[in-house]
């Protein structure tokens, strides 16, 4: 195992090249360095020569990919591409244009991030897939009808229905939660309820009709009518049977998430004022702060081949038929 | 304990925390403790946007000044309550004292205007004013400076600034107001005023030169400009300093009221550029150090901005004096207290205005403006077309201020464009009929909930040379009738594009109705109806438009090479004056050939020969005459669409007291009173939670589980068929 992950960590390497530069080239189509300059030093009053000034600052005044000025190696090396780039490979971010340390930003924004992306991950699981359980189970009648009818329209409403339907109802027809805000420690909990519950509601839909159409898989399988041929349970079937081989395709799809959960989500953040990582991340594209537009965007790519990798070695846990070579 | 057990005691804790904190369960405050508002001052306000920088020596938004023209003190500021704006002293003792010379150091009077070669402004501080308690300033038993020379070390321990354990004051001298001025002139710090100021100060572009010498480096350390002359301006005395300028520029005493001229500490300076201090984050840019009425004690703005009241600040009182109405609106009931009447201002990040809404209206924030979603909910038009508020607003006491802002929002024609621009007959009834034909009061009426005036020159209602009434008009668009302006018949437009020789809005040349361009950096859904709307505007006249839809990188690219023919741009006052407007169309700002703000690249010698006057006039009948004159000939002209000026609405409760618009200050905050208890009082009443809907929906599932559990039963019982 451990060479396959080795493996898979070498054919990262050209992946996460891919990834910067295309993030770079699509930045740089939008923005150009005195466009950042420009969004930095504002739009009044401002010189041509203060703009070259912070260019040289911070490195941009080089050109993109090729200096025709320099020689030898340096023709590759001073650009903007090698600068902003070779760091990100030990996980050096650097500083943002305005000065900050992209590092300790992050180190400090994925809490946030976290406090509701994890409960809303796990209490999703624990609501979506007991409801695709109970539809299996009621399977052909009116009820599961209801229910693909019910998901389905779930489904289609917009997340941001929720969100504002949610702050609506919750922070000010009822007001038992803050409409927005948020706190560290122990007072922060009461601020996480309405997002949370909102992810949970907003992912009913979908998660349910999925898990449901893998349990359907399941259930009629051979081994589950011998199990019910041997007597047992509808329950002991669906939840010690059933739901231990549907574990797979599950699996698939929340291991490779779990790193993501990090990277937070950018409008329930910004509507909720969380001061996590999806809004970090949504801030320096509208100020066009490239250096941490170009961090994230690694960032995001590294935890998802992680995602990809772990989601390969759960196979291996919950099945054992299964070898990585 | 199994699962089940586990998520009921979770609900349970965080209703217990919700009923521990205040009361009411949606409390966006919950650390701010029970009854601190009642007992303090605490003001609840928010901010959209980060700021980027809080240097007063780069911050020129106003989501920076909300913060640092709190914390900053130049040496002058507007007065609160008089109208017109009036500039009186902060830190200074009184007005700056202006001298003129012409040649060989003669004095002249000011109105010898040929013969002034130097302006030479002598300001004159107050004593015993104090900086802020900061750890730039901490000394020692010795005397000697605690954190102005730490080792790298030192540092280990040191996150925050609050992990200084030492803080210390001194008293201001004029020494840190001349060392902030020489931080405008330095080539690193990229003041957005750079480059206005180096036309004006003696000796600017030397000490940039020298400073550009003596640090090569921009990221090598603390830049000591103390021993860096500035010929321009000097020490005179412990309290007094002298700033020299060339020629004539009264406009000078506005900048001395913004931030950019508040006092820089050297040793602030030299504090932030230790090394191991910026990859701390800890910065000038994060940790302001002023001598003004608050100072920033949280600064997490992701979440949150927290300022308190400066212990060190030095006596200052609420104006007794202001406007006749002033007294009887309640806005001198403060006269003489010592300022600021708020201990504590709380700033929560807000992007959103539907959140921001409801919270203000459940108390939490103590004012809002009105956005467009919210418009229909607080405010109404009376049968006679007056603003008033929905009974909704008037039950919670909420009270309205409105103010017509010192900006303007036009449409610019790019003057050096074959088809729009240049100073041919043709293309001046071109542009005339077409500001006749776009209909700005319809405009204001379906896109800004009637919230605007119709332009009719390019200077706001407030400002000097604005003339209201029938002598005010635009006589190239407007009619006087009814005692009001009445734009021109749409026949009347027509005849000019006969004129002109787009008759119908046909152009000869092709034979095909005109086609015309309209750049604009707003490609949303959105921005549709509006574009369609103006679309139709130019329809009226038989000329089809364009709409080239960019995004504002590429939009702005297109206006600074020349490349755009119609726009819209808009532009908030720096100071009060006139010439902050006319210079918007003064020939040497043109954009494409000066890099200045002239967006349209508009350029008549007689207007450029009217603004050098008129720049350096007092205000008075020569000025006022000089500027009509003006205005008649960029009517006349007409290379903008005068456009509109936005009408601000302000709301608030009414515990949030000394509330007038003045949209020159941002030193606002020290003004404001509220009363904590009524607050508290309306926001327990406001927000006493509604949980019974909550229970009745669990009943529900739980009862429409029933049938569910009942066929689970059956099914489990049933034979095999």
């Amino acid at each position: 195992m451990i060479a396959y992950i080795v493996r898979r960590i070498l054919y990262a390497i050209p992946i996460l090249i891919g990834v910067n530069i295309l993030t770079f080239l699509l930045f740089f189509v939008v923005n150009s360095p005195d466009d950042m300059a420009r969004m930095f030093l504002g739009q009044k009053h401002v010189t041509e020569e203060q703009i070259e000034d912070w260019k040289t600052e911070r490195g941009y005044h080089h050109p993109l990919f090729y200096n025709t000025e320099e020689q030898g190696a340096e023709k590759f090396t001073k650009t903007i591409f090698y600068t902003k780039s070779v760091r990100l490979f030990v996980f050096d971010f650097g500083r943002s244009d305005s000065g900050r340390d992209i590092s300790f930003d992050i180190s400090q924004r994925m809490w946030p991030s976290l406090a509701i992306a994890v409960p809303q991950l796990l209490i999703g699981l624990l609501v979506t897939i007991s409801l695709a359980l109970l539809i299996a189970f009621f399977r052909g009648t009116y009820i599961d009808y209801w229910a693909v009818v019910i998901c389905v329209a779930l489904m289609s409403i917009s997340g941001l229905f929720y969100i504002i339907g949610g702050q609506f109802i919750m922070g000010k027809i009822l007001r038992v939660v803050p409409i927005s805000g948020f706190e560290d420690g122990i007072f922060g909990i009461k601020f996480l309820v309405l997002p949370v519950l909102i992810g949970i509601v907003g992912g009913i839909g979908s998660s349910t009709r999925w898990y449901r159409t893998i349990f359907l898989e399941e259930i009629n399988k051979d081994y589950v009518r011998t199990a019910r041929a041997k007597g047992i349970s509808e329950q002991m079937v669906l939840f010690k049977h059933v739901l231990r081989n549907a574990m797979i395709p599950i699996l698939t799809g929340v291991v490779v998430i779990l790193p993501l959960l990090f990277m937070g989500s950018l409008i329930t953040e910004s509507f909720f004022g969380i001061p996590g990582l999806g809004s970090y991340t949504i801030d320096a594209i509208n100020r066009q702060d490239f250096s941490i537009v170009r961090s994230m965007v690694f960032l995001g790519a590294v935890l998802y081949i992680i995602g990809l990798l772990l989601t390969d070695i759960s196979y291996t846990v919950v099945d054992p038929r299964v070898r990585l070579n | 304990m199994n699962s089940r057990s586990a998520i009921l005691i979770i609900i349970f804790v965080a209703f217990l925390l919700n009923a521990c904190s205040d009361g009411a369960w949606n409390n966006p405050y919950p650390s701010e403790g029970k009854g601190e508002g009642d007992t303090k001052n605490v003001i609840y306000s928010s901010f959209s946007e980060r700021p980027k920088r809080l240097d007063p020596v780069s911050s020129y938004s106003s989501n920076e000044y909300q913060f640092i023209a709190q914390i900053y003190e130049p040496p002058l500021q507007y007065h609160y309550l008089l109208r017109p704006y009036t500039l009186v002293p902060l830190t200074a003792s009184r007005l700056p004292e202006v001298r003129y010379f012409g040649e060989n150091e003669v004095l002249v009077d000011e109105d010898a205007l040929d013969s002034i070669k130097y302006s030479e402004y002598t300001i004159k501080i107050d004593q015993r004013i104090m900086f802020q308690p900061h750890p730039a300033f901490a000394k020692n038993v010795k005397g000697e400076s605690v954190y102005l020379n730490l080792t790298v070390d030192e540092l280990d321990d040191i996150h925050t600034l609050s992990d200084f354990e030492a803080t210390g004051t001194r008293e201001l001298t004029a020494e840190d107001y001349v060392y902030q001025i020489k931080r405008i002139a330095s080539p690193y710090l990229h003041s957005p005023i750079a480059g206005v100021m180096r036309e004006y100060i003696v000796g600017f572009d030397e000490f940039r030169k020298q400073a550009s010498e003596k640090y090569p480096n921009p990221n090598g350390g603390w830049h000591d400009l103390r021993d860096i002359k500035l010929a321009g301006v000097s020490v005179v005395d412990r309290y007094t300093y002298r700033i020299r300028i060339k020629g004539k520029y009264p406009q000078l005493v506005y900048w001395m009221a913004m931030p950019f001229f508040a006092p820089m500490p050297w040793e602030a300076e030299k504090f932030y550029a230790q090394e191991g201090m910026e990859e701390r984050n800890i910065s000038l840019n994060w940790y302001p150090v002023g001598t003004g009425p608050y100072m920033l004690t949280e600064n997490n703005p992701n979440l949150r901005m927290v300022m308190e009241k400066n212990p060190n600040f030095h006596d200052e009182r609420y104006p007794s004096e202001g406007e006749p109405e002033d007294k009887a609106n309640g806005l001198l009931k403060d006269a003489g207290r010592k300022l600021p009447l708020v201990d504590k201002a709380v700033y929560s990040l807000e992007k959103e205005t539907i959140p921001y809404w409801s919270k203000f209206l459940q108390g939490y924030y103590d004012a809002s403006g009105v956005s467009s979603d919210s418009f229909d909910q607080a405010i109404q038009f009376g049968s006679g077309g007056d603003v008033q508020l929905t009974d909704l607003m008037k039950e919670k006491g909420i009270q309205l201020e409105t103010a017509v802002t010192t900006s303007i929002l036009y449409m610019g024609f790019n003057m050096i464009d074959p088809v729009v621009g240049g100073d041919s007959e043709q293309s001046r009834l071109l542009r005339r009929a077409i500001s006749i034909a776009v209909d700005y009061e319809e405009y204001i009426s379906i896109f800004a909930n009637g919230r605007g005036v119709a332009a009719q020159s390019p200077i706001p209602p407030g400002i000097f040379g604005n003339i209201e009434g029938e002598a005010g008009i635009n006589p190239f668009v407007y009619d006087w009738k009814f005692n009001e302006p009445k734009r021109k018949d749409i026949a009347v437009a027509k005849q000019l594009m006969k004129e002109a020789g787009y008759a119908n809005g046909i152009d000869p040349k092709t034979k095909k109705p005109l086609v015309l361009n309209f750049d604009t950096p707003s490609a949303g859904p959105d921005a549709k109806a509006q574009l369609n709307w103006m679309r139709k505007q130019y329809q009226k006249l038989g000329i089809q438009l364009v709409i080239r839809a960019t995004d504002y990188n590429r939009f702005q690219e297109k206006m600074r090479n020349g490349t755009s023919q119609i726009f819209q741009w808009g532009w908030n006052a720096d100071y009060p004056d006139p010439e902050n407007f006319f210079f918007l169309l003064y020939g040497s700002n043109a954009k494409v050939e000066h890099h200045g703000e002239n967006a349209a690249n508009y350029s008549n010698p007689e207007f450029d020969r009217l603004f050098e006057k008129m720049k350096n006039i007092k205000n008075g009948p020569e000025r006022l005459a000089t500027i009509k004159e003006m205005t008649y000939i960029v009517q006349k002209d007409a290379p903008w669409l005068w456009g509109f000026h936005p009408k601000a609405f302000s709301l608030f409760h009414d515990w949030y007291q000394n509330v007038k618009p003045n949209l020159m200050a941002n030193n606002l905050l020290k003004y404001k009173r509220v009363d904590g208890a009524a607050r508290q009082a309306k926001r327990e009443a406001w927000n006493k939670p509604n949980y019974w809907p909550l229970i009745f929906l669990g009943l529900f599932l739980l009862v429409s589980l029933i049938p569910a559990v009942i066929a689970f039963r059956k099914r489990e019982r049933s034979t095999l068929k």
